[in-house]
């Protein structure tokens, strides 16, 4: 089923409109024949004969169905031209960038990337391709929007190799990982992916979702995809805590992370607990030398998407977290064109002033991205 | 008159292997000796581990106490606690042998009852059930719910399933009968890696992750609907760390008011649920004291609250007391409120 209505038109000229920045916009194949350009013969036929394969069982789809078609598309996102939501620029631009007078944003492609594949080789082989095809069909087409560099980030030395072959590439604003890595993002086996971000001075931005392999939580697999959805955040607390024990950002101390569609509540008080762990097992931690929530403050951002809403409501909770975090900290995100699509002129909290709302609109991703 | 205060979580130690002998039968004596089986302690609290035991509790042996007249001493006496609530944390959970689990879970409950709440009066006691067999743990609670002086079950917040699972129904179906809370203990039965990202480098992630077990328990306990099944069980979240639970609760909603066709047998918020059926205990309560206030506001106030001590446990600062901002008796009170067999025995 599509629905074809492109919305109305801007309310305002775009010119006339407060910056905006989207750091997590979802751009689509139109057909996996858009990445065959960028392929190597021997993938293409892999691909076409093997398929995906990554820590889960099914050739298609998700052992916790979405909510929606195509990997959770809103209904509306179907180009009226025909194919995916994401994959026609021109419908995007009027269903989206145009219409809310986006200044810039950032596409994350999360499949097919080569993302989680078991074939480290074939995973490689399909992220470059994705970042060629980034750089031809959306970048090249449209200057507002940047490309996040696609990685096999389970085989990290081959990841590494695909951040310096961008490096330096302004079409290339981050590294994109999921959030559901085979190890916890902290241990050493990572370190070779954020030596090279660090060197490429790219932010390292990780969207939720993937396959660890591992059950959904810690005491087993769910039944939900409802509980899917909020495991990012217990999922997300681990690959924090992971980084910060483990000493990543004392060892990078340039390295930027951003989590991306991870909700943002939970920080603060994992902050809180991993001070008081870190306070007790100062033995154990010898070599984190400073408090968690420190390190937390100067090297992580998150993003609004999906934006946290009190229950039962209450605006002030929310402004209340969004101090514990630090309002420099937070990025506004739509998630465009999946069905839990955030609008940035609906979500963002009247209730704070207007200097940290441009923050979150616009001026924060401005400055970790350096866009001018 | 004075009200009695309650703390709900205090640890007895298994003082070794020869301690639980008398009370298994003789073919599981024979197979302890015969084997070699010396321990099920768990890797979660190392006896040696300072975090283990305040030094000053231990023992002339150097271990955490491990009998009945110590640990009143340590964690009754000082502010005249009436109610402590005993969770024997030894490693049953962990065994894979169904029979085996059943063996010690039967005899650690007489244990506890044979060694600690026949010797103080003050002590009560959480069933320590082998999940490994529903029948069996079934079992076990119709075998201890007549002795009212153990007051609830006792399970580790990371188990092989999450407990909202159908097949555990039957468990949660006889503590409502039985007027038994469900206590959900910081632990692991290590049947998965301590987070869902895999087996960390430190316990100090291990022990981090221990609140991310308690929130998929809440999340899966409320989507499954065990509490629309079982309107009248409560769920009691021991050393927990509290300040994670607003956050995942509007989380949770949030993704039910999109998906709720999912589970359609929720009529209402996770988060109203969990008010109606969760209760915290306050060691930890990991929170910097300079927003403790702003805290409790996001938690409704403190009515969800409960003190536990977790003597002798030493993971916090300070002397075991409620953090600034919370009163003893206001929290033994809603112990009080939520253990029906405290009251019973107060009251009497």
């Amino acid at each position: 089923m599509t629905v074809t209505t492109p919305g109305p038109a801007p309310a305002a000229p775009a010119a006339s409109r407060p910056a905006l920045c989207d750091i997590d916009i979802h751009p689509r194949l139109k057909s996996p024949a858009d990445l065959r350009p960028y392929l190597p013969q021997r993938w293409w036929d892999y691909w076409q004969s093997y398929g995906l394969r990554r820590r889960h069982g099914y050739v298609k789809g998700h052992p916790y169905p979405k909510a929606h078609p195509v990997d959770g598309m809103r209904r509306d996102a179907f180009p009226p031209g025909g194919g995916m939501p994401g994959s026609d620029l021109a419908f995007m631009r009027a269903q989206y960038l145009d219409r809310y007078g986006l200044t810039h944003g950032v596409m994350n492609v999360l499949s097919p990337t080569g993302a989680g594949e078991l074939n480290a080789e074939f995973s490689a082989a399909m992220a470059a391709a994705a970042n060629e095809w980034q750089k031809h069909a959306w970048v090249a087409q449209e200057p507002r929007l940047k490309a996040s560099v696609c990685v096999p980030y389970e085989a990290p030395e081959l990841a590494a190799a695909e951040i310096r072959r961008r490096a330096g590439d302004a079409d290339f604003v981050q590294v994109l990982l999921l959030s559901r890595t085979a190890e916890a993002l902290g241990r050493r086996r990572y370190w070779p992916i954020f030596e090279a971000a660090q060197d490429a001075d790219l932010p390292v931005g990780v969207h939720v979702f993937g396959y660890s392999g591992y059950a959904s939580t810690n005491t087993g697999w769910a039944s939900f995809y409802v509980e899917e959805m909020a495991e990012h955040g217990t999922s997300c607390s681990a690959l924090v805590t992971s980084l910060v024990f483990e000493g990543v950002f004392l060892r990078f101390p340039r390295l930027r992370l951003v989590l991306i569609e991870a909700g943002f509540a939970w920080l603060p008080p994992l902050a809180w607990r991993l001070d008081r762990i870190w306070a007790r097992h100062r033995d154990e931690l010898a070599h984190v030398t400073e408090p968690p929530s420190e390190t937390i403050r100067r090297h992580i951002w998150i993003t609004t998407q999906p934006m946290e809403e009190p229950d039962p409501p209450e605006p002030r909770h929310l402004t209340e977290v969004m101090e514990w975090i630090g309002p420099d900290r937070i990025m506004f995100a739509s998630d465009y064109p999946h069905w839990d699509f955030d609008d940035p002129d609906l979500v963002i909290p009247a209730t704070l002033d207007a200097a940290t709302r441009h923050a979150i609109r616009a001026g924060n991703a401005m400055a970790l991205y350096r866009f001018g | 008159m004075r009200h009695p205060l309650v703390d709900c979580d205090l640890h007895p130690a298994v003082p070794g292997m020869q301690a639980i002998l008398p009370h298994l039968d003789a073919h599981w004596a024979e197979q302890v000796q015969s084997r070699g089986i010396e321990s099920l302690e768990s890797v979660a609290y190392p006896p040696n581990a300072p975090f283990a035991c305040r030094p000053d509790w231990r023992g002339p042996d150097g271990l955490p106490p491990a009998d009945a007249a110590t640990l009143a001493r340590i964690a009754l006496d000082p502010a005249g606690t009436d109610v402590g609530i005993l969770n024997c944390l030894w490693g049953v959970h962990l065994l894979f042998n169904e029979d085996m689990a059943v063996a010690f879970a039967r005899a650690v409950n007489d244990w506890l009852a044979a060694e600690w709440l026949a010797r103080d009066a003050r002590f009560r006691a959480s069933i320590v059930l082998p999940l490994q067999s529903v029948e069996a743990s079934v079992a076990e609670i119709e075998r201890r719910a007549q002795d009212a002086r153990f007051v609830q079950v006792l399970l580790p917040a990371m188990w092989e399933v999450p407990y909202g699972r159908r097949s555990l129904w039957p468990v949660w179906e006889a503590c409502e009968r039985h007027g038994l809370p469900l206590a959900i203990h910081a632990g692991s039965a290590y049947r998965h890696p301590p987070t869902s990202l895999g087996w960390p480098s430190f316990y100090a992630e291990d022990y981090a992750a221990q609140s991310q077990g308690f929130q998929s328990q809440i999340a899966s306990l409320i989507c499954e609907g065990v509490f629309v099944r079982f309107p009248r069980l409560r769920v009691v979240l021991l050393e927990s760390g509290v300040s994670w639970l607003p956050a995942f609760l509007w989380r949770l909603a949030k993704f039910w008011r999109g998906v709720r066709f999912e589970i359609p047998w929720l009529d209402r918020s996770p988060a109203e649920i969990a008010r109606d059926h969760v209760r915290l205990s306050v060691t930890p309560f990991d929170v910097p004291e300079e927003h403790v206030p702003r805290l409790l506001d996001h938690l409704g106030g403190d009515s969800l609250l409960l003190w536990g001590s977790d003597i002798p446990h030493w993971q916090h600062d300070g002397a075991p007391a409620p953090p600034p901002g919370l009163d003893l008796a206001r929290l033994s009170a809603n112990a009080l409120a939520l253990y029906s067999r405290l009251q019973a025995e107060v009251s009497a």
